[in-house]
């Protein structure tokens, strides 16, 4: 069952993409991402992450996606125009590359699949803490410090929004 | 659980400083001083922060539990990074006031962008290298704009955040596949899963490789992720790129020798192969496009990617020598670079002209201080004795050679033949030519004047005594693998 429920969403977070790639209206393409950010959260509920699904709804399929199809609609951009623009010259290594890392990709697959390090993070043992309660015990215990660095990240970008977007200084 | 608060006491200081001047800036009146109190305390949270992070170790410690590391590799690169930052507050200050940008915020992120690179050197696992590395990045794309009403500050500004966040994209891609294949991010773990393994064979790792080499090389410059350079350096205010020629390929390359030979050092045959490709291509397109280049910004940024090609041949060569020869290099780079960018500031006029090259014609008779500087930075790029570039380029060369890479250092020294035309060039025409134009005003102050005084001092020390930070280099490399 689970693993059926995977492709079904797997592939339509993949179809979801390439449309989002081929789409020309901006609003359409941000509805495709929308798509696929709620297909990874699926594919996160299937893994046990139920905490990481709820996260990903709320800040990229939530928020972020909110912010993005405002912006779209305030700049009013029209679809076709800017695509007359495009190099077709660079369409061929494009396509040259692509292939290229896709047979490295199936090489991959073809591949054995190597088995990682198993770490103490297994089913059982998320079950019986609970996953917020283990993603809060990592973020304050071993990554205590990029947590803490994050909040100078933040404020740098902070204060780049300020610095090159305010009128006068 | 060791969360030793005080191995992180020189970001502390950074960040503390940071803050304090932005808190300064809004409390003084717009006139107070015109604002030197700013560039005065800047220096004093730079040089606190030296002072803290001065103390070498003996062994390696670990603190956070393991995932940041203060060994002598670090401290090194943390006065690395502490004098290329001091550096270039030296020289903004006189800069930033003629182009009216002088805000409180520049120093700021100059700090925090300090702070990022600090944990790239000093990261024990992938995340913190990257969070490093995004706010050492972030800084930098809003110190690009900072010229607010130019467009082509604007432009390059854009042009670095789009291409940035692409190559990050590339580097966290790389991380969670090596994360997926080794079920760790702690480099040492890393390297023992890779070590149990019998080196790298599986082609998911591999691909990680690969991408964080992507990943990375957009951030030293390298040839072919290095479309964004001569636009970016051109665009962006002169002593922001002062800043990113020096401070950010230093903390790439830290992070890059600090992930490649602690965790993937066992398997250094599947990655050389890939650096020595970058390496040779850098070198070549960096030196044979800078040839033809009449903006003296452009020229020096062609010529930064030139000489990031000569850190990644050491890179190849990954012995002691080529390690401690890079570490050595890049301190001998900050000397000269920033030393040749204060040139540029002291010359040009406001809203940045007089930034080609024949605009130096004459310079040699008007003022024979500033022209005698500028030969003795161009002479010590070029690699010519007794200067600071000849010795790190004799390092690097012999280390390849030494690997076994010949090669490697014959097309390195060719190279740097090349070179030799575009650097004389501009000495040539500061001696060889009548004057076209005056230079007064100079934007000189003098701070900026210790700052050249330093860089000269700096390039003849270590072009005429290497030994004893040779010394240092090579004693701060042991505990890297």
């Amino acid at each position: 069952m689970e693993s059926y429920l995977f492709y079904i969403v797997g592939t339509i977070a993949v179809l979801a993409a390439v449309y989002l790639i081929f789409e020309r209206n901006p609003v359409f393409c941000a509805l495709y991402l929308i798509q696929t950010m709620v297909c990874i959260a699926v594919l996160y509920i299937l893994l046990e992450a139920q905490f990481i699904a709820a996260v990903q709804m709320i800040v990229y399929a939530g928020a972020i996606m909110v912010l993005f199809l405002f912006v779209i609609m305030l700049l009013n951009i029209k679809g076709d125009e800017e695509s007359k623009r495009s190099f077709p010259f660079r369409k061929i290594p494009a396509i040259l590359m692509g292939i290229g890392l896709l047979t490295v990709i199936c090489i991959i697959l073809k591949s054995k699949l190597l088995q990682g390090k198993q770490d103490v993070y297994t089913v059982a043992h998320i079950e019986s803490l609970g996953n917020t309660q283990l993603i809060g015990n990592l973020l304050f215990t071993d990554y205590l410090l990029p947590f803490e660095i994050t909040s100078i990240l933040l404020f740098v970008a902070a204060i780049g929004a300020i610095m090159l977007a305010k009128r006068k200084l | 659980m060791t969360f030793n608060i005080l191995s992180i006491l020189p970001i502390l200081v950074l960040a503390g400083f940071g803050m304090l001047v932005l808190v300064v800036d809004v409390m003084s009146a717009r006139k107070l001083g015109e604002k030197n109190l700013l560039a005065y305390l800047s220096l004093a949270g730079i040089v606190i922060a030296a002072i803290v992070s001065r103390n070498s170790t003996a062994t390696t410690l670990f603190s956070f539990n393991e995932t940041f590391t203060i060994d002598n590799y670090a401290l090194f690169f943390n006065i690395l990074f502490l004098l290329s930052t001091g550096l270039v507050i030296l020289i903004s200050h006189s800069y930033i006031k003629r182009e009216d940008i002088n805000h409180g915020e520049y120093y700021a992120l100059l700090m925090f962008s300090t702070i990022g690179m600090m944990l790239m050197a000093s990261g024990a696992d992938l995340l913190n290298i990257f969070i490093g590395l995004e706010v050492m990045s972030i800084s930098i794309y809003i110190l690009t704009g900072f010229k607010r009403s130019k467009l082509i500050s604007n432009e390059a500004s854009l042009k670095y955040f789009l291409l940035g966040a692409f190559a990050t994209g590339f580097l966290l891609y790389g991380i969670s596949l090596v994360y997926g294949t080794t079920g760790t991010i702690d480099l040492r773990q890393i390297a023992s899963f890779v070590a149990g393994k019998g080196g790298v064979k599986d082609p998911l790792l591999l691909m990680g490789m690969g991408l964080i080499i992507v990943g990375l090389g957009f951030k030293v410059a390298s040839v072919p992720f290095h479309a964004w350079v001569p636009d970016v350096y051109e665009g962006a205010p002169t002593a922001v790129t002062a800043f990113m020629s020096v401070g950010p390929k230093a903390a790439a390359f830290a992070a890059f020798m600090r992930i490649f030979l602690t965790a993937f050092g066992s398997s250094h045959y599947e990655w050389q192969k890939a650096i020595w490709i970058l390496a040779v291509l850098t070198m070549t397109v960096g030196n044979v496009v800078a040839i033809s280049q009449t903006n003296i910004k452009r020229m020096l940024a062609y010529s930064s990617i030139a000489h990031a090609g000569y850190l990644l041949v050491a890179l190849v060569a990954a012995n002691n020598m080529g390690v401690s020869g890079t570490l050595f290099y890049l301190l001998a780079y900050i000397f000269m670079n920033i030393g040749a960018f204060a040139i540029v500031i002291v010359l040009s006029q406001k809203g940045d002209v007089g930034m080609n090259i024949d605009d130096y014609a004459g310079l040699g008779f008007k003022h024979p201080m500033l022209a005698i500087a500028m030969t003795l930075f161009m002479f010590s790029m070029a690699g010519i004795p007794p200067m600071a570039g000849f010795v790190g380029k004799f390092y690097i060369f012999s280390a390849a050679i030494k690997s076994g890479y010949v090669g490697l250092a014959i097309i390195g020294v060719i190279n740097s033949v090349i070179s030799v035309y575009y650097y004389l060039r501009i000495t040539v025409i500061m001696y060889m030519k009548e004057p076209v134009r005056d230079f007064h005003p100079l934007t000189i102050s003098p701070l900026i004047v210790v700052a050249i005084a330093i860089a000269v001092v700096g390039t003849l020390h270590l072009g005429i005594f290497p030994s004893k930070v040779m010394e240092i280099a090579q004693r701060s490399i042991l505990t890297l693998r």
